[in-house]
């Protein structure tokens, strides 16, 4: 795509968020949009980048390669990170109308799907949202309270996100010491008792969300071995037609791959990571102290729908599962903004391909956008989101053309946002960032590791403060 | 991937009919709206069939003029539905099948929407330009 039909105009874009999505806008902003294209990115947490940082396993460093493209991006003149910022609480909706000629929405699917069942709440069940950004060292969730002292761990669901919390579970000391976890999560899961990490697929293994490497890096844990009951591996006639109509040869070895590792003998390693299909949690059972004892399954047989789905149905056999600590990761939605249509059902801001829509008339608001999780719903991997936001960037590039933009009054660009810093914040400006992400890689070389993240904002803030050759984390590392 | 991600980014608007609307207002419908098929529901709100360009097509070839006929005579029914929670690979693979364009996404009786073959390949472009996407910038070094 090209730009160049639309007058050269000065375009003020503000995003809120600084994940995949946001960043992915920015680049296609700065590349498709007119030369006088600016771009400012607002983002609550004074580090950029997202689930990139707060949700990408930290035994999973190269996917987080993306962030070069993303710095890159920032390198940008035209390009402006304001972290530490948040959209309703120091920013607001009328903020960015005076000032800019567009908004985007990035803010990505902050909040878990509950599972629905009776005893959800019950102390010792957890969203695996929550165990994700305590291990990732997200600051709001460092405080979080896992009872590592449990011998056997539910994780229900089997996306990505659920194989991340058992293989986090299942690493060893070794192997964690090559992540950029937090020194005090390191050290807990070291401490850790757990020895049996159940993870709960609703369907069976040709449905199963997880991609065959992440299958097989399961099975080369050092100290877990990977079990699946052959009865449960066994493709049932149903699921056999769906795998040989596909012609995906990528899922016939995945099956396959699931027959052999059922076939294996377990090796006797330190913990067991097993994979159930066709089990449906129905009930949390708690003790007296309203913490979680067991975790109640339905088997489920598959069912074809309507449109040729195959979905799971419960047989009416039920069994128990003795554990203390459950984390549910069945989904996940987006959290309504200030001021911002929100559709329920979906738990995404109301739009249509990017641009939002209006409650009432269902007509799109003018200056206003979406992309990615917080637009289409928790789906796909990092990647996906560059198409999506092209999408959404297409609309507002279509639009600016046609005049269809917010009228913010004319200001020079260094003029906002210095008005927040006059109300008392402190904004993260990309090159902060990029002493903080010095910092972080400082500490992690001194352990080994690619880096070791700071976890407070007080702490990020105060590296930002220190004189270059004096930084007080650096010092306190090396003491 | 589910279908609910399509419908997500697809705005709330479905555009129904009823089966005794006249086929000259069912075709300006279509006209007006600039869509390819318009779900036919009863009066609880229930889709009961769809009336797509084809069924129009075909009989228009078979008959002499719209006159009279309304859309309940026209539409296709009984119609496969499908909802929220179901693949998007499954769905593909079903409309391939059996050579149908437009699926309507129910929930307890409730139409919530409408996704076409179109929306099916483009969601499944995007996902694999996305994995393509993904899987470069972890070989290569940025």
């Amino acid at each position: 795509m090209s730009g160049g039909t639309f007058p050269p105009t000065v375009l003020n874009v503000a995003i809120i968020g600084a994940g995949p999505a946001a960043f992915y806008a920015a680049e296609a902003l700065l590349r498709d949009g007119p030369p006088a294209t600016y771009v400012d990115m607002f983002d609550r947490l004074p580090t950029p980048f997202g689930l990139v940082r707060h949700g990408v396993a930290p035994d999973h460093q190269k996917i987080k390669n993306v962030t070069k493209s993303f710095s890159q991006v920032a390198a940008d003149p035209r390009f402006r990170f304001f972290g530490n910022v948040e959209f309703g609480r120091d920013l607001s909706l009328d903020d960015i109308r005076a000032h800019y000629h567009q908004v985007l929405f990035a803010t990505g699917a902050q909040t878990d799907r509950r599972m629905g069942i009776p005893g959800e709440d019950l102390r010792g069940s957890h969203p695996a949202t929550a165990f994700v950004a305590w291990y990732n060292g997200h600051p709001d969730f460092q405080d979080c309270q896992f009872d590592l002292s449990q011998e056997r761990v539910a994780v229900v669901g089997v996306g990505n996100v659920a194989v991340d919390v058992a293989r986090i579970l299942c690493l060893s000391r070794e192997e964690m010491e090559q992540t950029d976890m937090p020194r005090h999560v390191i050290e807990a899961l070291s401490q850790s008792r757990v020895r049996e990490v159940h993870l709960l697929g609703r369907r069976g293994p040709a449905q199963a969300a997880f991609t065959n490497p992440e299958l097989k890096e399961l099975g080369n844990l050092a100290d877990a071995d990977l079990v699946i009951r052959p009865e449960e591996a066994a493709l049932d006639e149903l699921s056999r037609a769906e795998v040989d109509a596909s012609g995906d040869r990528m899922l016939q070895r995945k099956v396959d791959m699931i027959a052999e590792f059922a076939a294996r003998p377990p090796e006797g390693k330190k913990r067991q990571l097993l994979i159930r299909f066709l089990v449906s949690p129905v009930e949390l059972i708690g003790d007296t102290s309203g913490t979680v004892r067991a975790l109640k399954l339905v088997r489920t047989r598959l069912v074809a729908s309507a449109s040729g789905t195959l979905a799971a149905e419960p047989t009416g056999e039920f069994e128990t599962i003795e554990t203390g600590l459950v984390f549910r990761s069945v989904g996940y939605r987006g959290v309504p903004l200030p001021g911002v249509p929100f559709h329920e059902r979906w738990g995404v801001i109301l739009n249509e391909s990017g641009r939002i829509l209006d409650e009432a008339s269902n007509e799109p608001l003018r200056g206003m956008y979406t992309s990615g999780w917080i637009k289409r719903g928790p789906s796909g991997v990092i990647g996906t989101n560059k198409p999506d936001s092209v999408e959404t960037v297409a609309a507002m590039l279509e639009d600016a053309a046609a005049g269809r933009v917010f009228a913010p009054v004319e200001l020079p660009r260094e003029a906002y946002p210095a008005t927040l810093e006059s109300r008392g914040l402190r904004c993260v400006t990309f090159g902060d960032w990029c002493r903080i992400d010095a910092v972080e890689q400082a500490l992690g070389a001194r352990e080994g590791r690619p880096r070791a993240k700071l976890t407070s904002v007080a702490e990020m803030l105060a590296c930002l403060e220190a004189p270059a050759e004096n930084l007080p984390h650096a010092a306190a590392a090396a003491g | 991937m589910k279908l609910e991600s399509i419908l997500a980014a697809k705005g709330p608007l479905v555009i129904t009919t009823g089966a005794g609307t006249s086929i000259p207002d069912a075709i300006a419908l279509l006209a007006h709206h600039n869509i390819g098929a318009v779900v036919v529901v009863d009066p609880a709100g229930a889709p009961s069939g769809i009336l797509s360009e084809r069924d129009i097509i075909r009989h228009l070839a078979a008959s002499d003029a719209p006159a009279g006929a309304t859309v309940g005579d026209w539409m296709t029914t009984p119609i496969t539905v499908a909802t929220p929670a179901d693949d998007v690979d499954a769905v593909l693979q079903t409309m391939t099948a059996r050579r149908f364009r437009h699926v309507p996404v129910v929930e307890r009786g409730q139409l919530l929407g409408i996704v076409t073959i179109g929306d099916l390949v483009k969601a499944e472009r995007d996902d694999f330009q996305g994995a393509i996407e993904s899987l470069e910038s972890q070989l290569l070094d940025a």
